[in-house]
C-alpha cells in the first residue's frame, strides 16, 4: 500500500529516532528566559450585539388562506429591528399576523452597536384539501315530488260534479304534466282522489267524490292521458284537507286531487 | 216468575194493570211515576263496589224513560236494606190500636214520621215517591249477590207492596257490581213496558288510534272496545240483526270496499266486493240473509242500492237512477220495503221503495238536505237527520211517520247533529253531535229529551245501535 518514497522516510524517521535516544546522556544547553508579558492597556469595553431572544411563527404550519402569529422579542442595545417579506422595520418587541400564501422563512435583523444578529422563523402553508369530485348526477325527482309540484288540485262547486271553467284551464296544464310524469315513469299509476267537503251526508259525498274523480279522469282521459293508468279514488269527505268551518275552507275541500298510485 | 196483578194508584194518576200476551206490566196514567233509588250498601267486600252499582241501576232506571228518579237529597235517612227493617207506623191516638204494633212509642209525642222505617216516609213529602227499590250487596262464597226489593208505596203493607224480590248473582268485582245493577235495573224496567237496553250495542266510529277505525260499547259508554285494526279508514258499521257480525266500509284496499266480520271473536268473514270503484254503507236485512248497500258497478257512477248475499254473491241492482243514491235501509218489520238518501230531486232526500225498485216515493219534502234515515223497530217511524230551517250542513235529528209522513224535530242546533240510530228498545236514540271540530256520540229520549254524552276520546262518530 505505502508507496516505496513513503517506506523510505520511515525508515529514515526511525532511524534518527533511535540515534536520537542513544544522545540521552548529553547535557542539555539552558533554556532561554521567558518573555516578558505583554503590556496590556486597559481598552473601553466593546458593546455587546444584539440578542434575539425569541422569533416564533405560532402556528407553525397553516392552510392557505389561513394566519399565523410572528412574535418577536429582541433584547440588548438595538438601534434597529426589520423583518423581511415585506414587513420592514418593527419595534424590538412584538407581534404581527401574516397569511404567507406559500411556506415562508421570515428573518428577522437585529441591529446595534455590538453588531447585527438574524434569527429566523418558518411557516409552513399547506393548501388545503381538493373538494371531491363533482358528480354529473341526474336529478333524482321522485313521483310524488313530480306530482306535487308540476300537478294542481281542480276545484268544484258544492253538491257539484261537473268541471268549472277554472278547473278546466288547471286540469288542462295537468294533462301535460301527467303525462310528461307517466313518461318519466313508465310503470307507475296515477291516483285521481275525489273530496268534498264535510256538509253533505258521508255516503252521499262518497258518490260525489267518485264522480269529481270519474269527470276529471275523462276529462283528463280526452287530453290523451292514457285512461288505464289513472285510477279513481273517493275519500267523500272521509280525508279533508281543511278542518275549518267557512266556505274557503270548505271549497279546499272540494277538489279533485293527485297522487301517485301503489 | 209469579207475580200477582197490581193494581197501584200513583200520586200522579191511576195505575193501570195491562195484561197484554201473560205479560203483568203497571201502565201509569196521567204522569211518569216517581222512583226512590236510596245508595245501596254492601256488606264487607262488596261496598268497594257500590259507588258503581248505585250509579249503574240509577242511570239505567233513569235512561229507560218511565220514570221521574226522586232526588237523593229529599229521601228520608233511614234507609231499609230489606222487608223486615220496615215498621208499621204508629196509628194516631185517636184511633186505638188493632194490633200490637213493636216498638211503641211513649204516649205524649207521635212522630210524624218514621225516619224512613216506615212506608209513607217514603210516599209522603218530600220523596213523594210512588215506588222504592231498596235492597243490599253482599260477598257469599266468592260470589257477589244482591238483594233487590221493588215496592209500590200505594200499599198499606209492605207485605202488600212487593213487586220485586229477587237475589241477582255475579262476580265480585265491579263488572259485577254493574251487571246485576243492569238486571235488576232490567227488571224494574220490564215491569212498566220497558225494554232495558242492557246487552245492547252500540258500534262506532272513533279515530282515537289515528286512524278511523270500528269500534262498539254498551248504551251507556262503558266496555268501549275497538273490532278493527286497519290503520286505514274503516267507518259506517251496522251490525246484523242478531249482534253477531257488524258491516262496514274501509278504505284499507284502496277503494272504498265492504267488509263483514263477525264480533266475537273479531273476525273478516271475507265479504266478496263487486268491481266497482264505491262499494260502501252495507246494511243487513232483517232476516240477516242479504246485505243492501251502494255501488258503483255496472254504471261506472256512485251509486245505485244493491242486495247481494251475506258473502258478497249474487249481487243484483236495486235502484236504478242515474243520481247518487245511498244508505239503504230495509224496514226490520215487514222486510220488504227500503229507505235511502237519493239525489234525484236535487239536493238529497230520504225516499222510499220496495225491496225490488218499485213504488218509489219520496219522503221528506224537498227541502234542505235530508239523510241517514234509520227505522224504529216498529217500522214505521224513521229517524233522519235533516237541514230544513238551518244551513247548509247544519242537521238536526228528525223523526218521522212513514204513513203520514208527519215529522218531529228532535234537536235544535247547538252544533251538526247526525246518524240518528234508535234502540232495540223503540225508546231512546243514539246520535253523532258535532261541536266545532269534535264530535262525539250521544244517547237521548226519543222525544229529544236526557241527551247523554258516552264517548269522549278522540273523534266519535257513525253510532249504530244494535244488539
Amino acid at each position: 500500500m505505502f508507496s516505496k518514497r513513503k517506506f523510505s522516510l520511515i525508515c529514515l524517521a526511525l532511524a534518527l529516532a533511535m540515534f536520537a535516544a542513544g544522545c540521552k546522556k548529553k547535557v542539555p544547553a539552558p533554556a532561554p528566559p521567558p518573555p516578558p508579558p505583554p503590556v496590556v492597556v486597559p481598552e473601553a469595553p466593546k458593546p455587546a450585539a444584539p440578542t434575539v431572544a425569541q422569533f416564533t411563527a405560532e402556528p407553525t404550519s397553516i392552510q392557505r388562506g389561513q394566519t399565523s402569529t410572528l412574535r418577536w422579542e429582541v433584547t440588548g442595545s438595538v438601534t434597529s429591528v426589520s423583518i423581511n417579506q415585506g414587513i420592514g422595520t418593527v419595534q424590538s418587541t412584538g407581534s404581527n399576523r401574516v397569511n404567507p400564501s406559500d411556506s415562508t422563512t421570515y428573518t428577522l435583523t437585529a441591529t446595534g452597536p455590538g453588531g447585527s444578529i438574524t434569527g429566523s422563523a418558518t411557516v409552513n402553508v399547506s393548501a388545503p384539501p381538493p373538494p371531491p369530485p363533482i358528480e354529473e348526477t341526474k336529478p333524482t325527482v321522485t313521483i310524488d315530488q313530480a306530482i306535487a309540484s308540476n300537478v294542481q288540485d281542480a276545484y268544484f262547486d258544492y253538491d257539484k260534479t261537473d268541471i268549472r271553467s277554472d278547473a278546466r284551464d288547471v286540469l288542462s296544464k295537468d294533462a301535460a304534466a301527467l303525462k310528461s310524469i307517466l313518461a318519466d315513469f313508465p310503470n307507475a299509476s296515477i291516483v285521481v282522489e275525489g273530496h268534498c267537503d264535510e256538509r253533505g251526508s258521508a255516503e252521499y259525498n262518497l258518490g260525489l267524490g267518485d264522480r269529481r274523480a270519474s269527470a276529471a279522469k275523462e276529462f283528463l282521459q280526452g287530453l290523451g292521458v292514457s285512461a288505464d293508468r289513472l285510477k279513481t279514488i273517493s275519500y267523500g269527505k272521509e280525508r279533508p284537507q281543511c278542518t275549518e268551518q267557512n266556505e274557503s275552507c270548505w271549497q279546499k275541500n272540494r277538489r279533485v286531487h293527485f297522487a301517485a298510485g301503489q | 216468575m209469579k207475580k200477582p196483578i197490581w193494581f197501584a194508584v200513583a200520586s200522579a194518576g191511576a195505575l193501570f194493570v195491562l195484561m197484554a200476551q201473560d205479560a203483568r206490566i203497571i201502565v201509569t196514567k196521567g204522569g211518569i211515576p216517581a222512583i226512590a233509588i236510596p245508595d245501596f250498601h254492601g256488606a264487607g267486600d262488596a261496598q268497594k263496589f257500590m259507588a258503581a252499582f248505585n250509579e249503574t241501576l240509577s242511570a239505567d232506571v233513569k235512561a229507560c224513560g218511565r220514570f221521574k228518579i226522586v232526588a237523593k237529597t229529599s229521601l228520608p235517612t233511614f234507609v231499609p236494606q230489606q222487608p223486615a227493617d220496615f215498621q208499621q207506623p204508629t196509628p194516631p191516638p185517636a184511633a186505638p190500636p188493632t194490633g200490637g204494633r213493636k216498638k211503641q212509642q211513649p204516649q205524649p209525642v207521635v212522630p210524624p214520621t218514621g225516619g224512613g222505617r216506615w212506608m209513607q216516609d217514603w210516599s209522603s213529602p218530600p220523596a213523594q215517591a210512588n215506588f222504592l227499590a231498596f235492597g243490599y250487596t253482599a260477598p257469599q262464597n266468592g260470589v257477589l249477590v244482591l238483594q233487590g226489593w221493588l215496592y209500590d208505596l200505594s200499599k198499606d203493607t209492605p207485605a202488600n207492596a212487593q213487586l220485586i224480590g229477587k237475589r241477582y248473582l255475579a262476580t265480585v268485582d265491579e263488572a259485577g257490581a254493574r251487571k246485576i245493577a243492569h238486571e235488576f235495573a232490567a227488571d224494574i224496567i220490564t215491569l212498566f213496558g220497558g225494554q232495558s237496553l242492557f246487552g245492547t250495542h252500540i258500534y262506532f266510529t272513533s279515530d282515537r288510534t289515528g286512524h278511523k277505525e270500528i269500534w262498539m260499547m254498551d248504551p251507556d259508554g262503558k266496555n268501549q272496545r275497538q273490532i278493527t285494526r286497519f290503520n286505514s279508514i274503516s267507518t259506517y258499521p251496522t251490525p246484523s240483526p242478531d249482534g253477531s257480525k257488524v258491516a262496514f266500509t274501509s278504505w284499507v284496499k284502496g277503494q272504498p270496499a265492504i267488509f263483514v266480520f263477525s264480533v266475537d271473536p273479531v273476525r273478516d268473514l271475507r265479504y266478496y266486493n263487486q268491481a266497482a270503484s264505491v262499494n260502501q254503507a252495507g246494511s243487513f236485512t232483517p232476516d240477516g240473509k242479504q246485505i243492501v248497500y251502494a255501488s258503483s258497478a255496472g254504471t261506472g257512477r256512485c251509486c245505485r242500492i244493491f242486495a247481494a248475499n251475506l258473502d258478497g254473491t249474487g249481487f243484483r241492482p236495486i235502484s236504478s237512477s242515474s243520481t247518487i243514491e245511498v244508505e239503504p235501509k230495509v224496514n226490520p218489520k215487514t222486510g220488504t220495503d227500503i229507505v235511502f238518501s237519493s239525489g234525484r230531486s236535487g239536493p238529497q232526500q230520504v225516499y222510499r221503495m220496495s225491496m225490488d225498485g218499485a213504488d218509489l216515493e219520496r219522503l221528506t219534502p224537498g227541502i234542505g238536505e235530508a239523510s241517514n234515515a234509520s227505522w224504529h223497530p216498529d217500522g214505521q217511524r224513521i229517524a233522519f237527520a235533516w237541514t230544513q230551517g238551518y244551513a247548509t250542513g247544519a242537521f238536526n235529528i228528525f223523526t218521522m211517520n212513514v204513513a203520514t209522513k208527519e215529522y218531529v224535530q228532535l234537536t235544535h242546533g247547538d252544533g251538526k247533529n247526525e246518524n240518528p240510530s234508535w234502540a232495540p228498545d223503540g225508546v231512546h236514540i243514539a246520535f253523532a253531535k258535532t261541536r266545532g271540530r269534535s264530535s262525539q256520540i250521544y244517547t237521548m229520549l226519543a222525544d229529544g229529551t236526557q241527551l247523554q254524552p258516552l264517548t269522549s276520546l278522540g273523534q266519535n262518530e257513525r253510532p249504530v245501535w244494535g244488539r
